[in-house]
């Protein structure tokens, strides 16, 4: 991990004009994060226990929602966190089995 | 040797080594009181899921990438393959190349004992305010002990608020089941809606979350790996159409 820090940053930095990333590959990675963040979250929310959970009793649900909007609406990620959290708090606490 | 330029006997008043430094790091300060709540909430997920202390402390100091390393350890505490979590954090870090290109202009007459450090101390931060500096029309020949102030107090700062979370979460550990697991999730959402800026950008996320749900059950997260790819080609396919199609679009209309 330490590599792929210094390996995206100090080369550029060392050798602009000479090294390019290639355009197809630029795009495709462009893609990765989203992919892979949402592909792991989706599930969290939607079936924390394994099954579907769409109902109003779900916290991950709820507060994914809720973080989502903020998210949409601040662009800030601590409000997002901060936000979520204490949403998926209250409701744990409201909807405990 | 037009090194002279730079470091000639003849230094414009106003500006040395130390007045750059601190500067650096007096105008990245708002920026560094922002980055301690990160510090602090990435020192206690991470050990009150998989990481030791040390390893988290570790992971500060040597990787130094706030988004990075809290997708790092989500990704290990489900289990992920190492090739993924390196792919995903390269991609999530790849937006560092575009800064190191815009102030590696400036910094061509450094030697690579400057470049080297310089790069792996590179974050949003110091970017914002480096790039003011080397844009503001003066003469100082030190704008990268400027730079390094800014980086300097980023990087102390990193570690300091990684600490105190780390502390905060070793106390926290012993106590049923909080559910800081969850704060991955919400950190992974305020990651990934900024990065949704476009519609081939949203098909890859609904693509993606849509097949991870069908693919849940698949075992050894085979279905994170389909999902993945399904989203990323997703994506590639919407943004090829939307090329092939604009220049169809604007004929028609003439």
């Amino acid at each position: 991990m330490m590599a792929v820090t210094v390996i995206v940053r100090y080369p550029v930095l060392a050798l602009v004009g000479r090294f390019d990333i290639p355009a197809p590959v630029y795009r495709a990675l462009k893609f990765v994060p989203v992919a892979v963040l949402t592909a792991i979250s989706v599930p969290e929310i939607l079936a924390p226990e394994g099954e579907l959970a769409l109902s109003y009793s779900n916290a991950h649900l709820v507060a994914g929602t809720i973080a989502i909007a903020t998210a949409w609406r601040t662009r800030n990620l601590l409000a997002t966190i901060v936000l979520g959290m204490a949403v998926f708090f209250v409701w744990r606490y409201l909807f405990a089995a | 040797m037009d090194v002279d330029l730079y470091h000639g006997p003849v230094t414009p008043l106003g500006y040395s080594r130390k007045s750059e430094f601190f500067r650096g790091g007096k105008d990245t300060f708002p920026l560094i009181l922002g980055a301690i709540p990160f510090g602090i909430i990435f020192g206690a997920v991470a050990v009150t899921t998989d990481f030791s202390a040390w390893g988290t402390l570790a992971m500060s100091a040597f990787v130094f990438a706030g988004s990075a390393q809290f997708i790092a350890i989500g990704l290990v505490a489900q289990g992920i393959a190492t090739g993924l979590i390196v792919l995903t954090t390269f991609a999530v870090n790849l937006r560092h190349a575009l800064y190191a290109a815009s102030l590696g202009i400036y910094m061509k007459h450094l030697p690579h004992r400057w470049l080297l450090p310089l790069g792996f101390w590179l974050t949003d931060e110091t970017y914002a305010v480096a790039i003011r500096r080397y844009l503001n029309n003066d003469a100082s020949p030190y704008k990268h002990w400027y730079y390094l102030g800014s980086a300097v107090f980023m990087y102390g700062n990193w570690q300091l608020s990684t600490l105190i979370g780390v502390v905060a979460g070793q106390k926290l550990r012993n106590l049923p089941d909080l559910g800081l697991s969850y704060a991955m999730v919400v950190t992974f959402i305020g990651i990934v809606i900024p990065f949704i800026t476009s519609r081939p950008m949203l098909l890859c996320a609904v693509v993606s979350g849509a097949v991870a749900m069908v693919t849940d059950g698949v075992p050894n997260k085979m279905g994170l790996m389909m999902a993945a790819v399904s989203g990323i080609a997703a994506g590639l396919a919407a943004e090829r159409w939307a090329v092939k199609d604009r220049p169809a679009k604007e004929l028609n209309r003439n």
